[in-house]
């Protein structure tokens, strides 16, 4: 395992190790100590590493992520795991705004609670917040499914297109052309198979709501004018 | 003896002309607002309101063919490992698949690679088939991230990050429902058919201090390879180049108001921006108060169709140009050829502008496969390089004539004023004079 000292090391070195790592490489663990809140912290991995943040990040920690696993063992700054296309990030503390924006693939999984904007313009996506998220969480969302354990803010799912949401308390307000949406057995057989993915074993499926697109956004109507 | 009160012809408003009678008609008719393609179809200031003086007794000229005027720019020289050269300062602006068919983008590369220039990829990400034909391919970074993944942000050669756009500075992307081919669609992750609209804001940043943090990011994923690009419309060019200098950019792409789009509202593209030749001054002022100039390149769009408009844009301190809407016409968009089509389309050849409905007679702003196939890539291709070729040749030539062995040291002393808009926004003294609104003297 190579441990990288940000108190010490520049970014650089970190990023441009994971970015050379060979494939079929024995050493794919990294850890990386004292990061001190920095930005783009483990960005842009394209191999299997596994990552180990002992402490809390900035902005876009693990970015554009293709199949590395990050877990940041603190809390992240915004836009963390922002176009992730595969692998997996733990985030165990909290994450501010923008997680998992405009994802499209992996898994994010946010122990604490999400800021606003999360899951933003996802497409493909699947996130799991343990706690809360805040307002205007999967605005135009496209695909993937966002997983919330705790309460949802305002405007859940503005001008949503398919991504699909799972809320187990409370949704302040949905927002434009967001509906909830019933229930069905393969919503509950993929939301327990997530759950289990992200380690939250001690809810139920049926705990939730589902959250979709009313698709009357899809072609412009000038009646729907107030919701564009 | 019956009196008849003397004849007066019928008289127009010209506030309620007929344009603008018809116009509310069809508001009150369809009850949506019109969405077209192109740029402004106002007059503005322009390039046409300069003239160059050429040379005289305290400057001599080069000769025509026989010395030197070099006309290649490096861009991307302040931070990237690998930044671009190219043979003409004249660059290929930002045109997405999806607005534009295939064939479309392939003539684009084929044409720019011919003529030593770089193209560009736009909302919708990167084709195979236009990375395949673009030797130098700056790959845009925008709002809607339709696309975007690291895989192509790697095999770009620049990356240009999207603030704004000058047709239509603040407003988001629109690519409608017709459009949206099993191929667009998949491109985007999002179901055919639908409309699509392109965010106007980037989901993960706001404001100069996030963008200098999504800079280093893009930075770090590439390795610091790639020059990066910042492209803004034309709102507020000082402030806008300083805080994109400020944020880390290699590259300002400043974009004037006659700029085309793909699709955007007509009262969008005519009431919001500044015309381009009012945007060049603030911006290389910008850069030289911060000691910039040349060190950061300013690449200015716009309304931007022959060489003597390149010659100016590069006079008034800019480091090369793009273009959009007049590569499309050199490539065969609004040919006269196709003018039966036209008139069926309630339009005629020059006026077409509703690209975002997918009809192009010529098969440039469609993917209908029938149109699309009407338009030959090599052949379309040869037009366009051959187009670039004249340009970079009249630059020349104006260059030559005022003295300049290097397109770049074009200066605003070669230049005069047509008109005192001109004179005032171009800060260019009014001909005959050495005087502009705004400064001292006679
Ligand atoms: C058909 C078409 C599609 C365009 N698509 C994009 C785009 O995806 N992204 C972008 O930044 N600008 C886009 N633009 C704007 C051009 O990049 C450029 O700013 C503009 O065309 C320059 O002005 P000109 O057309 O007068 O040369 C588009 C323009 C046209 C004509």
């Amino acid at each position: 395992m190579r441990v990288f000292d940000l108190a010490t090391t520049p970014l650089r070195e970190l990023n441009s190790a994971l970015h050379t790592v060979a494939p079929g490489a024995n050493d794919t663990s990294f850890e990386v100590v004292n990061p001190r809140g920095s930005h783009s912290v483990a960005v842009g991995i394209d191999k299997p590493v596994t990552v180990e943040v002992k402490g809390s990040v900035g902005y876009y920690c693990a970015g554009m992520n293709d199949g590395g696993t990050i877990t940041v063992h603190g809390s992240a700054g915004p836009g963390v795991a922002e176009n992730m296309m595969s692998g997996t990030v733990v985030i165990e503390g909290d994450a501010s705004q923008y997680a998992g924006a405009t994802g499209r693939g992996g898994l994010l999984v946010i122990k604490g609670n999400a800021a606003s904007r999360c899951g933003i313009s996802m497409k493909g996506i699947d996130i799991v917040v343990h706690g809360s998220i805040g307002h205007m969480s999967a605005f135009m969302g496209q695909s993937g499914h966002l997983v919330v354990l705790g309460d949802a803010g305002d405007a859940l799912g503005d001008s949503l297109y398919e991504a699909k949401l799972f809320v187990r308390g409370t949704v302040k307000s949905l927002g434009a052309d967001c509906v909830q949406k019933e229930m069905k057995p393969k919503h509950l057989k993929l939301l327990a198979e997530l759950l289990e993915k992200a380690g939250a074993t001690d809810v139920k499926p049926e705990e939730f709501k589902r959250y979709g697109s009313a698709r009357k956004l899809y072609n412009f109507n000038i009646d729907n004018a107030d919701a564009y | 003896m019956s009196y008849h009160n003397p004849f007066t012809p019928p008289r127009k408003s010209a506030t309620f002309d007929d344009y603008t009678l018809a116009e509310i008609r069809r508001a009150a008719a369809t009850g949506i607002y019109d969405i077209r393609g192109a740029g402004t179809k106002r007059k503005v200031p322009h390039f046409d309101d300069l003239l160059f003086l050429g040379a005289s007794i305290s400057r001599y000229p080069l000769e025509g063919y026989r010395e030197k005027c070099d006309t290649t720019v490096t861009l991307g020289t302040r931070f990237a490992k690998k930044p671009i050269t190219l043979r003409t300062p004249i660059t290929i602006a930002g045109m997405s698949f999806g607005a534009l068919s295939g064939n479309a983008k392939e003539a684009l590369g084929r044409g720019a690679t011919l003529a030593g220039t770089s193209t560009t990829t736009g909302d919708g990400g990167m084709t195979d088939e236009e990375r395949g034909h673009s030797q130098t391919l700056v790959y845009q970074y925008l709002p809607s991230r339709y696309g975007m993944n690291p895989k192509d942000l790697r095999r770009a050669d620049a990356i240009e990050v999207v603030v704004g756009q000058g047709a239509k500075p603040g407003g988001g992307g629109m690519l409608l429902g017709q459009k949206i081919s099993d191929r667009v669609a998949n491109m985007r992750n999002l179901p055919k058919g639908i409309d699509q609209r392109s965010a106007c804001r980037h989901p993960d940043w706001t404001g100069p201090d996030d963008l200098e943090i999504k800079i280093l990011e893009l930075r770090e994923i590439t390795d610091w390879e790639k020059p990066i690009y910042i492209k803004v419309g034309g709102a507020r060019p000082y402030y806008d180049t300083a805080l994109a200098v400020k944020a880390g950019a290699d590259v300002v792409v400043l974009d004037g108001m006659q700029g085309g789009t793909a699709a955007t509202q007509d009262v969008f593209i005519e009431n919001v921006g500044m015309p381009t030749l009012a945007c060049i001054r603030p911006a290389v002022q910008a850069l030289q108060d911060l000691g910039m100039h040349r060190k950061v390149q300013l690449i200015v769009s716009g309304g931007i169709r022959s060489g003597a408009d390149v010659a100016k844009a590069l006079a008034l301190g800019a480091d090369a140009v793009a273009i959009g809407t007049a590569a499309l016409v050199a490539i065969g968009d609004n040919d006269p050829k196709w003018e039966s089509e036209y008139q069926a389309l309630g339009t005629t050849a020059g006026a077409y502008d509703d690209w975002h409905e997918g009809k192009d007679p010529a098969g440039i702003t469609t993917q209908d496969p029938e149109l699309a196939k009407r338009l030959d890539p090599v052949a379309a291709g040869r037009r366009l390089a051959n187009y670039l070729k004249v340009m970079t040749l009249e630059a020349q030539t104006i260059a030559r004539a005022c003295g300049k062995n290097h397109l770049h040291n074009l200066e605003p002393e070669d230049l005069c004023a047509l008109t005192l808009e001109a004179a005032a926004m171009a800060q260019i003294p009014l001909a005959g004079t050495g005087w502009y609104p705004g400064k001292g003297g006679f």
